[in-house]
């Protein structure tokens, strides 16, 4: 004799097989949900002339970057001279 | 690591308050004004470049005067290292000054009395370097320079803080525009530009300093050989 499915189990059976689609379709679609939930700084302050503050920064970090580089020379060359000195 | 923890404390204030210049500058909210837009931003840079290229050529000509009254050697190194600093600041905001301008006021150099009264100025200094090397007898070159240092000093006063004032300035405060003030109303913008202006001056005097080092040692070789 069959022991008839109890229509308790048929359901859990089918709502495993749902979860398993939404699961699935998730999956599929993570890429756009993602998309719309993750908060990115995709329009970098909705480019209200930013760029200009960034060209400004790099021409003041050039500017000090050139100093150093000087201050950086010339302390080589008196390394050297103090080098040769001494011989 | 050791030198790290044992240099000047001022150093690392420096390294501190830039810092947080460039993540308050950029992050901060600031007042929402039409045509500045995001660039309201740049007073955290370009601005500071001024203020800096004034203290710098202030504790210059401090030091011709000094120099002028001991004729200690030290002090007119020291004088022309920070003037050669003022210079670099001074370069530093016309330069910006001018990318600011093209995306505000429309082009690089409007003729804007400020910013033709700031060229005079920096040309005045550049003439003091010229002035300098153009001289062989040091104590000669060394007076000659401290009194027009002097004289550079008096004479960018005028030309900065009080002439764009008495014509039409495109720039804020000047000629009937609104001040720093008009702007700054809810004091995000102040405590990032002070800290900005301590923190790029700290810089300059940093590179100042190695520089008047290395003079001294330049000299100290030249004078044992």
């Amino acid at each position: 004799m069959k022991t008839p499915v109890s229509l308790d189990v048929r359901m859990n059976h089918f709502t495993t097989l749902l979860f398993r689609f939404l699961f699935l379709l998730t999956i599929l679609l993570s890429p756009i949900i993602s998309d719309a939930q993750v908060e990115m700084a995709d329009n970098f302050r909705g480019e209200g002339k930013i760029y200009v503050v960034i060209a400004i920064i790099l021409v003041i970090l050039t500017g000090f970057f050139y100093l150093l580089f000087k201050v950086d020379k010339k302390s080589k060359q008196l390394e050297k001279e103090i080098r040769q000195d001494k011989r | 690591m050791g030198y790290l923890l044992k240099t000047n404390w001022w150093k690392w204030l420096c390294i501190a308050l830039l810092v947080y210049t460039i993540i308050g500058g950029l992050l901060f909210r600031v007042p929402k004004l039409p045509i500045l837009n995001e660039t309201i931003r740049v007073l955290h840079f370009h601005v500071p470049m001024w203020f800096g290229m004034i203290l710098v050529f202030t504790g210059s000509v401090v030091y011709a005067i000094k120099y002028l009254k001991t004729n200690n050697l030290k002090f007119d190194i020291y004088s022309s290292q920070l003037a050669d600093m003022g210079i670099a600041f001074g370069v530093l905001g016309i330069v910006t000054g001018m990318v600011w301008a093209k995306y505000t006021w429309g082009e690089p150099w409007s003729n804007d009395p400020k910013q033709n009264a700031s060229a005079v100025s920096l040309l005045i200094y550049l003439a003091y370097f010229v002035l300098r090397n153009s001289l062989k007898d040091e104590e000669q070159r060394n007076k000659i320079s401290a009194v027009y240092n002097i004289f550079a000093f008096f004479l960018m006063i005028p030309l900065l803080f009080i002439l764009p004032r008495m014509a039409d300035s495109l720039h804020p405060g000047n000629g009937g525009n609104p001040g720093f003030n008009a702007y700054d109303l809810d004091s995000n913008l102040r405590k990032v530009f002070y800290t900005a202006v301590l923190g790029w001056t700290l810089l300059g005097y940093w590179i100042a300093s190695i520089n008047v080092r290395l003079s001294l040692t330049h000299q100290k070789i030249e004078n044992a050989s």
